[in-house]
C-alpha cells in the first residue's frame, strides 16, 4: 500500500475523480450550432445556446452514440432507460439558469480503468457512473475593469462527466490513471482529451486519514485543467489537510478552487453554504430509451483498446512489457510499430529492435522537435529497413542513430544514406585484423603497458580501430580479434 | 361581418365575397374602434395588409392555402420573427424574436393573415388577464360593469368574442385557452399535450403547455388544429401521432355516444347557474341520442394542489432565463447578483414572483420529495382515474369554471380562491388530455356560460363530434353589440 509518513506517523490519502470529457461531435449536444474551437466569441450559437424564450433542446444522437461507446470501452453498464434533470443555478455564462444533466438515472452505471500503479500493482480504478450533461459559457473579466463578457461559443457542448469511486491513493496514480482515461477515450475517439483546450477538465475529492481508521472529511478541488496540475493540487490538499489534522483541528467540508498561478487551492464555500441546485427531470425532454441493437452495434464498432493491444504485442511480437505498453497507449504510434513489421517475416528480434529504437530514439526525435507520431518525418517503411539494417549487422548501432537523424533531416531512405556515405560495417575478419595490427604495431608503447596489467588501455585500442575505419568495424568481431591478438 | 365564422369567411374569400384586403382592413378599424378592450398588446396593420394582398393574389391564382386571407390574432407568447413578443412581461421589453414559432408558421404557410398580438396575463400566469404589464383587458360581453375576459388567454378570448379577428391561437397550462373562452363565450380547444408542437412558444410550464385554437365555432376549432397539430422535430415533446380530418367529425351523429358525468365536478362554490347549465348540456346531448353515464374521478380534488406544485416549479426554472444579459429588460447593478435582483425585481410582476417562490420551494432540498415527488405520483393517479373513466364513456362533460366572468373589483382577493378558477380545467392539462369549451349560454346577468368536454389522449375528434351537438343544441347568441 502507498501511504505517506510524516513526523506524527502514517497517513492514507483517499482520492476521487470527476472528469468532464468534451464528446467529440460536429455539433453540440442539443442544438445544431458547430463545436469548432477556436473560433470567434458567439460565432457558434443556436438559439438554445443562448436560451432565447422558446427554445427547447433535441437530442444529438451521435453525442449519445459516443457517450454509449464511451461507457462500453471504460467496461460499464450503459441503461436502457435514462432520463435528463435540470441544475438549476444563477450565473451570466450559464443563459438557460439551468444545465441540462442526467442527476437520478444516468446513462452509463459502473464500469473501471485498469492502471499500473508506480509500485507495480496492477489495479482497477472503478468508475461511479458516466453521464451527459451540457457545457456552460464563458465569462471573460480581464478586458474591462467595470464588465465581464461572455461567449457562448461553449454553451450546450456535449460533456461526458465521467465519476471514479473513491480508488486513487496518490497524486502519482491520479496521473496515472487520467494518462490512461486519455488515451482510452483517444482509441475510442470520443474525446480528444486535450486538457490545454479545455475538452478535458477534472474536479478532485481529496481526503485523509489514518490507516485503518474511517475515511476523512473530504475536499472538493475545482478547474484543475492539466495532469501536472492535478498532481500539485493533490499534493497541496494532503499537505494541508494533514497540517490541519496534526494541529488537532479538523478538515471542513468544502469546495476549493484550484489558482494555477500559485499552486494552491483556496476555499470557494463551505457544506454550509453549499448551493442548493434544485435538481427535477427536464420536461423539455422525455426520457432515453435505447435499443439493445443499437447498443450492440455500437460494442462491434469499438476498436481494440491499449489493454488488449498491449497483451497482443506482448504475445505476437514477445516484446517487453514496458514498451507495449507504451506503444499501445496511442493508437497511431501502435499503427505505426505494426505497420513496420507487416511484410516481413516473424522475427522476435526485429520486433525487439523496433519496439526498443522506436520507444528510445525515434520518440526522443518526436520529443526534440515536439512532432506526433503522425507528424513524423521517418516513415514506417524507413524505420523497418534502418532495422533490418541493424539486425543483419550492415550498420553498427552506433551508426544507426546518426542514421536515423539524417533520415529525419533528408527522409531518405536509410539504405540510401548507407550507400552514399558509404558507412556500411565492416564485418570482414581478415580487414579487422588488418586494422588491428597496425594500431598495435603503432602503438607497441601502450602495448607493453597493457602487457603489464593497464587493462584500460583496450578501449584506447578500440578508438583507434574505430578512428581508422570511421566507426564502421563491428565492434564485436573489433573485440574478440583485439583481445585474442594483445593475449597472444 | 365581425359575426362570422372563420368558416364562412373562408368561404366567402374563396367565392369572391370579399376579399382579404377588405376583411383585413375591417378587422384593423374594428381593433381600432374597440380599443378599449385592450385586446391587442402589438397591432401589425402594415404587414397585415402586405399579407393579405399576398393572399389575394393567391386566391385569384387558385392557390389558395386551408387559411388564406384569414386575419387571425396570436398569443403575445408565440415568438414572430421581427415582431416583438413580451409575454405580457415587462421583462421581455424590446425583444424582438429572431425567429418564428411553429405554431405561428403553420398558420402563415396557410395562408393566415396576422392582424397582431394578443394580451395576455403575465407569462400566462393568471385567470382573470389582470396580471398583464399592458394592463387588463375586458371583456367584450360586459355591460353596466366591467367583467374580466378570463385569463390567460384574455387577449384572444376578447379579440374573438369581440369581432377583432376571425379566429386566434390561445395557450392552455391550466385552463388558459377553455377559461377565457368560457368566461368570453366561444369556443376554446386545449389539444393533447404533444399535439402541437412548443418550438417559439414561451414556455410557462414545459410538461403542461400546449397551444390550441380559439374560435367562434366548433367548426372553426377543428379546421384551425388541423393547420396547426403535427408533428415537430424541433419538439421533443411532439406527437408522431396521425392527425385526422377534425372537420369531417361535425356530422358525425352523438347517437351512442357515452357522455361521462363525473360527480366530484360537483363543488361547494359552484354557481347555481353553472350547475343548471351542466345539467342542461347533458340532457341536449341525451336528446341527440347520447348516452348519459354517472363516473367517478377520485382523485380530483387533489389537482388543483397538484397542478400548483408541479407548474410552479417548471416556471421557476423556465423563467430563470430572464436574467437581464442577453435580452429583454436589464436594470443595472454593482455586481453580477445585484443586477440579477434589480432586473427581476423590477421586470416581473407579483403573481409570476409568486409562482417563482413557490416553485423555488417546492424543488428545494428537504422539500423536493415531500412536494415535487408527492405530486408526481398524485399526477400518475390522476391520470389513471381518466383510463379508468374512459373505459366506460367516450368523452366526459364537465362545467368549464364554477362561475361565469366576474367584474373587476369583484375577483377574489386571495391568490388561493382565484386558483379555484381552474379547478375543472387544470386536471386536463395534469392528465395531458384534450378538452374543449363550448359556449352554452348565457346566465341570468346574460353572462356566458361553457361546458367542457374531455376525450381520451389523442381523440380531439370525439370533442368536435360531441362539441358539435352541444354547440347546435345550445344555440348561443351572437354578441350584437360591445358597450364602450
Amino acid at each position: 500500500m502507498s501511504y505517506i509518513e510524516t513526523s506524527s506517523g502514517k497517513w492514507e490519502i483517499i482520492i476521487g475523480l470527476e472528469v468532464h470529457a468534451q464528446v467529440i461531435s460536429e455539433s453540440k449536444l442539443f442544438s445544431s450550432a458547430s463545436t469548432k474551437f477556436g473560433t470567434a466569441p458567439n460565432e457558434n450559437v443556436a438559439y438554445l445556446d443562448a436560451a432565447i424564450p422558446g427554445s427547447l433542446p433535441v437530442i444529438n444522437s451521435f453525442c449519445i452514440d459516443q457517450a454509449i461507446k464511451t461507457g462500453l470501452g471504460l467496461n460499464g453498464t450503459i441503461n436502457l432507460t435514462s432520463f435528463f434533470d435540470r441544475k438549476n443555478y444563477f450565473y451570466a455564462d450559464l443563459p438557460q439558469g439551468y444545465q441540462i444533466t442526467q442527476f437520478y438515472h444516468p446513462l452509463v452505471s459502473g464500469g473501471y480503468v485498469e492502471i499500473e500503479t508506480d509500485y507495480g500493482e496492477v489495479k482497477k480504478v472503478n468508475l461511479d457512473h458516466i453521464h451527459i450533461e451540457q457545457d456552460a459559457g464563458k465569462s471573460i473579466h480581464d478586458q474591462s475593469p467595470i464588465r465581464s463578457f461572455i461567449d457562448l461559443n461553449r454553451s450546450g457542448i456535449g460533456l461526458m462527466e465521467i465519476v471514479t469511486k473513491p480508488d486513487m491513493r496518490s497524486a502519482v496514480e491520479v496521473a496515472i490513471f487520467l494518462r490512461k482515461l486519455r488515451s482510452i477515450l483517444r482509441y475510442l475517439k470520443t474525446c480528444d482529451g486535450n486538457m490545454d483546450e479545455g475538452s478535458m477538465r477534472a474536479d478532485l475529492n481529496v481526503s485523509v486519514h489514518r490507516p485503518g481508521t474511517d475515511y476523512g472529511t473530504r475536499a472538493e478541488v475545482k478547474n484543475v485543467n492539466s495532469i501536472k496540475f492535478l498532481t500539485i493540487a493533490v499534493n497541496f490538499e494532503v499537505e494541508r489537510q494533514i497540517g490541519i489534522l496534526e494541529s488537532g483541528k479538523k478538515v471542513k467540508q468544502e469546495t476549493r478552487l484550484f489558482d494555477n498561478s500559485t499552486g494552491r487551492t483556496i476555499a470557494m464555500r463551505s457544506k454550509e453554504d453549499a448551493q442548493d441546485y434544485r435538481y427535477f427531470p427536464e420536461p423539455d425532454l422525455p426520457p432515453l430509451r435505447l435499443e439493445q441493437s443499437r447498443i450492440d452495434a455500437i460494442r462491434e464498432s469499438i476498436p481494440e483498446l491499449p489493454d488488449a493491444k498491449s497483451k497482443r504485442l506482448q504475445r505476437d511480437y514477445n516484446i517487453p512489457y514496458y514498451d507495449a505498453c507504451l506503444i499501445a497507449s496511442e493508437k497511431e504510434v501502435a499503427d505505426f510499430y505494426e505497420k513496420a513489421l507487416c511484410d516481413v517475416e516473424p522475427d522476435e528480434n526485429l520486433a525487439k529492435i523496433l519496439s526498443s529504437w522506436m520507444t528510445g530514439e525515434l520518440f526522443a526525435l518526436l520529443n526534440r522537435y515536439n512532432k506526433t507520431i503522425v507528424e513524423s518525418k521517418i516513415s514506417p517503411e524507413h524505420m523497418k529497413e534502418l532495422m533490418i539494417l541493424i539486425k543483419t549487422e550492415v550498420i553498427s548501432g552506433k551508426i544507426a542513430k546518426d542514421i536515423l537523424e539524417l533520415m529525419w533531416e533528408t527522409q531518405e531512405s536509410p539504405l540510401a544514406i548507407v550507400e552514399g556515405r558509404d558507412w556500411r560495417q565492416i564485418t570482414s575478419e581478415d580487414e579487422i585484423r588488418k586494422y588491428v595490427r597496425e594500431v598495435l604495431v603503432n602503438h607497441n608503447d601502450k602495448v607493453v603497458e597493457y602487457k603489464n596489467g593497464k587493462d584500460k588501455l583496450f578501449g584506447f585500442f578500440v578508438g583507434q580501430v574505430m578512428k581508422i575505419t570511421q566507426g564502421k568495424a563491428n565492434p564485436q568481431i573489433l573485440n574478440e580479434i583485439l583481445k585474442r591478438l594483445l593475449d597472444t | 361581418m365581425h359575426g362570422l365564422s372563420l368558416y364562412k369567411i373562408k368561404k366567402g374569400l374563396l367565392k369572391k365575397d370579399f376579399t382579404s384586403i377588405e376583411l383585413t382592413e375591417y378587422f384593423l378599424k374594428r381593433i381600432e374602434k374597440y380599443s378599449h378592450l385592450n385586446a391587442f398588446i402589438t397591432v401589425c396593420s402594415d404587414l397585415a395588409l402586405q399579407s393579405a394582398k399576398q393572399s389575394d393574389k393567391k386566391i385569384a391564382e387558385g392557390t389558395a392555402g386551408e387559411l388564406e386571407g384569414i386575419p387571425i390574432a396570436l398569443k403575445d407568447l408565440f415568438l414572430t420573427k421581427g415582431i416583438r413578443t413580451t409575454a405580457g412581461s415587462k421583462m421581455l421589453e424590446g425583444f424582438i424574436p429572431p425567429y418564428e414559432s411553429t405554431v405561428s408558421e403553420k398558420l402563415l404557410e396557410a395562408g393566415a393573415v396576422f392582424l397582431g398580438k394578443t394580451n395576455m396575463d403575465e407569462f400566462a400566469m393568471g385567470s382573470a388577464n389582470i396580471t398583464s404589464y399592458y394592463g387588463s383587458v375586458i371583456n367584450p360581453w360586459s355591460k353596466d360593469k366591467k367583467l374580466v375576459p378570463g385569463g390567460s388567454s384574455g387577449g384572444s378570448a376578447a379579440a374573438v368574442a369581440g369581432g377583432l379577428c376571425a379566429a386566434a391561437t390561445g395557450s392552455d397550462t391550466g385552463g388558459s385557452v377553455r377559461q377565457p373562452a368560457s368566461f368570453s363565450g366561444i369556443v376554446g380547444l386545449k389539444p393533447t399535450y404533444g399535439r402541437c408542437s412548443r418550438y417559439g412558444m414561451v414556455a410557462f410550464a414545459s410538461s403542461l403547455d400546449q397551444a390550441g385554437p380559439m374560435t367562434k365555432t366548433v367548426r372553426d376549432a377543428a379546421i384551425f388544429l388541423k393547420v396547426i397539430a403535427g408533428y415537430d422535430e424541433k419538439d421533443s415533446t411532439s406527437s408522431r401521432e396521425s392527425v385526422p380530418n377534425f372537420e369531417a367529425f361535425m356530422e358525425k351523429p352523438v347517437k351512442g355516444l357515452r357522455v361521462g358525468i363525473p360527480k366530484e365536478y360537483r363543488i361547494n362554490g359552484m354557481s347555481e347557474e353553472v350547475m343548471r347549465f351542466w345539467e342542461k348540456g347533458a340532457k341536449l346531448l341525451k336528446d341527440a341520442g347520447a348516452e348519459i353515464i354517472d363516473v367517478s374521478l377520485p382523485y380530483t380534488k387533489y389537482a388543483l394542489p397538484t397542478y400548483y406544485i408541479i407548474a410552479p416549479a417548471e416556471a421557476s426554472s423556465n423563467l430563470s432565463r430572464y436574467d437581464g444579459v442577453r435580452y429583454g429588460l436589464r436594470v443595472n447593478g454593482v455586481s453580477l447578483n445585484e443586477m440579477y435582483e434589480n432586473t427581476r425585481a423590477e421586470g416581473f410582476g407579483d403573481e409570476v414572483k409568486r409562482r417563482i417562490l413557490v416553485g423555488t420551494y417546492v424543488l428545494s432540498a428537504g422539500y423536493y420529495d415531500a412536494h415535487y415527488v408527492k405530486a408526481l405520483k398524485v399526477q400518475k393517479l390522476i391520470r389513471q382515474d381518466f383510463v379508468q373513466a374512459f373505459e366506460k364513456v367516450d368523452v366526459l362533460l364537465t362545467p368549464t369554471t364554477p362561475t361565469s366572468a366576474f367584474a373587476f373589483g369583484e375577483e377574489p382577493s386571495d391568490p388561493i380562491t382565484m386558483y379555484l378558477n381552474d379547478v375543472f380545467t387544470v386536471t386536463v392539462n395534469i392528465a395531458g388530455l384534450p378538452g374543449i369549451s363550448v359556449p352554452i349560454g348565457l346566465d341570468s346577468q346574460e353572462r356566458p356560460i361553457g361546458l367542457q368536454l374531455i376525450a381520451p389522449h389523442f381523440r380531439e375528434e370525439l370533442l368536435i363530434q360531441a362539441g358539435s351537438a352541444l354547440e347546435e343544441a345550445a344555440d348561443f347568441p351572437i354578441l350584437k353589440e360591445i358597450a364602450s
